[in-house]
């Protein structure tokens, strides 16, 4: 039943599927784009058509305007795609409306998982695994090293640090889109019910969230807030602003970033950040590794990440395996 | 336990603040029991050697544990290998279960390994842990911890911690052995100071205060010269002689002409300088500090280095003779003592540092302007009545640094500080022109300086640095060299590593010079014309 999969064709600039003449997660506009989730390194504004869920053209919407020739699949309904292709769209757990993308054709099951995670989440569906006989994987936390603890503890360390510092405020970094809202929502299920305060640029996104469903309770822009008010408060910003002249305007921030990176002390270090959170939005190396065991493809493909150390896993358990060398994904911070 | 200290080591190495680490380091030290918190005192001052132990104890640990494929992958990634196996440890199956072990319970099993027998005690002790702690264990065992801590923040630490003065401290520390038992029950008003006199110890320098404003009478205060070479403490106890630096470090195997020329039971105070004419010096004297760099950081000296660079101390004080315990006695007898002394000392490896005669300190500024000699920093001012007493105390020793040069010179980039000033630029790299800049000129760096501006100027100095960037290098700036410094400066010498040929002693920022345009900033001749 596996053949070869000579209809998906991995180019540095994206995944091709050569029946339907479309792109999945093109690093470039393209006529015809499958899109796997909101995030800037996936998901490009200009294509001539783009399907992807409806969370997910929302979010590009907001980030760049009306795009024009917005196709929406709903999770788990086919979509013909042309060539006699269906695309249909999977949870894949990593930020609102994120999706694994199954392609079917000739008989063949491929699965394109963008980014996914499957430790829980409040603010999206979660991952479900399909059987395929092509699986191509991502592989951003694909080193051993990386074993994400429970967000619950993190939390906890969060809450803990903001009790013992008072008089200072606790000024989260966390990437924009999902781990920023994700950290809100975990905040509300461990008790904390005051308001959280903004960096401008979260807010846009906190609100579609909101708007979109999400609940994440009292969000407030920071910006005009009084410093002396601010002790005691939670601060989200994004991780560039953690160290920069803006936050100047906080009383004596306790500096942490939300990130899987944060695993690693050196990482820590570089970020210049006291309070370390591991907390990431993408597979760790178990979930990697499972995922591949629980789908049990024929074929495994990695798209970007530390994919060396996966292909020699997939090599230790006797499972075909490539590496392709796709361009433009980031994974800073994560 | 373990625990403990693994969350000390984490917050230290994310605490960059100096205060920070001390109020860490002294609530440790306060809430931990004995012997944990003498070993991880002894950890954290480089105490701890477990020979049985090797950094390969730990890769062949993991070789039986992991892929050596995905080992190599992982530890270059994460970069350093005790923190690579502890993430990559595997949980123990039935995990929590076993308490995890003390500082003491490790010492103990890991003194009492062999070789043979380390990996197994070892791999024991990280299945009772988790991965913080396994990363603690590892670091302590290997004895690593490169954390940035230094000797001397932890024994201020410890003196911050009971109450106690840090030079008391110093006095004591010395003698002990980790866990420090005995010092902790002096600390914590247990027991009586532990004994000193019966070891070649390191007994705590007296410093001086930079002069500034203080009206000096030159009859109660005697001029000396301040020697541009390094501070060393000479120990003669027992029949043996150990040489030490300014912190406390033994230095004996980095100079053993000196540790060996000494054979009178004494304790001399003088600096360390090196023979030599090549740098500046006359014929048979003093070097420049250039040239003593040659000798410095050395385990072990060739006899070519020793010919071609001997060394020698410069003595300015005398704080113990046969026994006799001189630091409470006035300077002058000290000085008496000490030169009553000299002929019994050999005088290839000793000298006295001289006094220096000035009617008032108008003749004085004369004598310290005209002084030539390269290895003269510039003079100190002792009160003749002084105690030699440990650290810096008002009133008893100045010193009165030679005027700093002078230069101009150009910004050329900046980059971010760190701690409480992450979000500002505040390293400066500056340059001097190679030649005339109107006639196609470059500028070409000849110093980097991060003090000698007010928080004031700091504000202006990011400021300045972000509104004039041309290029960005990760954390660096590069500016578009349009702002002029005056640098200060000690000395400068030739050097080979730096483009520019020179390399400045102490360089900081003396003055902004908004008024002055970048062209008529000075050139590297100038500063050339300078090198001692």
């Amino acid at each position: 039943m596996a053949g070869c999969f000579t209809w998906i064709k991995a180019d540095p600039m994206g995944i091709r599927i050569v029946p339907a003449d479309a792109w999945v997660d093109p690093s470039r506009p393209v006529e015809r784009a499958l899109v796997t989730h909101g995030h800037a390194d996936h998901a490009r504004g200009g294509h001539g058509r783009t399907v992807a869920t409806s969370q997910t053209l929302a979010i590009m919407s907001v980030r760049y305007g009306v795009t024009e020739g917005a196709q929406i699949a709903e999770y788990h309904e086919p979509v013909a795609i042309g060539g006699g292709v269906t695309a249909t769209f999977l949870p894949a757990g990593h930020v609102l409306g994120s999706a694994q993308i199954l392609l079917q054709h000739a008989g063949e099951r491929v699965i394109i998982t963008g980014d996914y995670k499957r430790s829980p989440d409040p603010t999206c569906a979660p991952f479900t695994v399909t059987p395929c006989d092509l699986f191509i994987t991502e592989a951003t936390f694909g080193l051993p090293v990386f074993r994400h603890p429970s967000i619950r503890d993190e939390i906890a360390k969060l809450l803990a640090a903001r009790e013992a510092h008072p008089a200072r405020c606790v000024l989260v970094g966390a990437y924009a889109l999902g781990k920023a809202q994700r950290v809100i929502a975990e905040l509300r299920a461990a008790g904390w019910d005051q308001p959280v305060y903004l960096h401008g640029a979260m807010e846009t996104m906190c609100h579609l969230y909101q708007d979109l469903g999400v609940e994440l309770g009292d969000l407030r822009p920071v910006a005009g807030v009084p410093k002396a008010s601010l002790a005691g408060a939670i601060v989200m910003c994004p991780p560039s602003a953690l160290n920069d002249r803006w936050s100047r305007r906080l009383p004596d921030p306790l500096t942490a970033m939300a990130s899987g990176w944060m695993r690693v002390r050196q990482r820590v270090r570089q970020r210049g950040v006291e309070l370390p959170l591991v907390i990431s939005d993408h597979a760790d190396w178990d979930e990697l590794t499972t995922t591949i065991t629980d789908v049990n493809p024929a074929e495994t493909w990695i798209t970007h990440g530390r994919e060396e150390a996966l292909l020699r896993w997939c090599e230790l358990h006797q499972r075909k395996a490539r590496a392709l060398a796709l361009t433009g994904y980031e994974d800073e911070d994560d | 336990m373990m625990k403990r200290f693994a969350t000390l080591l984490d917050n230290l190495l994310l605490t960059p603040s100096r205060n920070g680490k001390l109020e860490l380091i002294s609530t440790y030290l306060r809430e931990t029991a004995d012997p944990d918190r003498g070993w991880t005192l002894a950890a954290l001052t480089s105490a701890v050697d477990f020979p049985a132990v090797k950094a390969g104890t730990v890769r062949g640990l993991m070789a039986d544990r992991i892929d050596p494929v995905l080992w190599t992958l992982s530890r270059d990634f994460v970069g350093d290998t005790a923190e690579t196996a502890s993430l990559l440890w595997p949980e123990p199956e039935h995990g929590g279960q076993e308490p995890q072990p003390t500082l003491g319970e490790v010492v103990t099993a890991l003194s009492r390994a062999t070789r043979a027998s380390a990996p197994m005690v070892l791999a024991g002790m990280l299945d009772r842990l988790d991965t913080p702690g396994r990363y603690a264990l590892i670091k302590f065992a290997t004895g690593a911890l490169r954390i940035g801590i230094s000797a001397r923040l932890a024994k201020v630490a410890f003196a911050q911690a009971f109450g106690v003065p840090v030079d008391e401290v110093e006095e004591y520390w010395h003698g002990q052995q980790p866990p420090y038992a005995d010092l902790f029950a002096w600390a914590t008003g247990t027991a009586p100071p532990p004994r000193t006199d019966l070891l070649p110890l390191f007994r705590p320098f007296m410093l001086a205060h930079p002069l500034e404003t203080e009206a000096i009478d030159l009859a109660d205060y005697v001029a000396e010269w301040k020697w541009d070479g390094i501070r060393v403490q000479i120990v003669n106890v027992g029949g043996e002689t150990r040489v030490y630096s300014r912190g406390g470090d033994e230095i004996s195997t980095s100079f053993p002409e000196i540790a060996d020329a000494l054979d009178v039971a004494a304790v001399l105070d003088g600096e360390l300088l090196v023979r030599g004419t090549a740098q500046g010096g006359e014929a048979g004297g003093a070097a420049s500090f250039n040239a003593l760099q040659q000798r410095l950081g050395r385990k072990s000296v060739s006899k070519t280095m020793l010919a071609d660079v001997p060394a020698f101390v410069r003595l300015y004080d005398l704080l113990i003779l046969e026994g006799e315990d001189l630091r409470d006695r006035p300077w002058s007898e000290r000085r008496g003592r000490l030169e009553a002394l000299m002929p019994c000392l050999n005088p290839e490896r000793f000298d006295l540092s001289q006094t220096i005669a000035a009617k008032d300190m108008a003749e004085l500024a004369e004598i310290r302007a005209s002084a030539r000699d390269a290895a003269i920093e510039g003079i100190m001012l002792k009160h003749r009545q002084s105690p030699y007493v440990a650290g810096r105390r008002a009133g008893l020793w100045y010193k009165w640094k030679r005027e700093p040069l002078l230069i101009d010179c150009v910004l050329m980039y900046a980059q971010r500080g760190s701690g409480k000033r992450s979000s500002f630029y505040s390293d400066f790299t500056f340059g001097c022109w190679n030649g005339d800049p109107d006639a196609g000129a470059e500028l070409l760096p000849v110093g980097k300086a991060y003090f000698g501006f007010t928080d004031e100027e700091l504000r202006f100095l990011d400021r300045h640095v972000r509104q004039h960037t041309v290029a960005k290098y990760g954390p660096v700036r590069e500016t578009d060299r349009s702002l002029v410094f005056e640098v200060a400066f000690d000395s400068v010498h030739l050097s080979k590593r730096h483009k520019s040929g020179v390399a400045m002693r102490f360089p900081r920022i003396n003055r902004i010079r908004q008024d002055k345009p970048a062209h008529e900033a000075d050139r590297l001749e100038t500063l050339r014309a300078l090198v001692t």
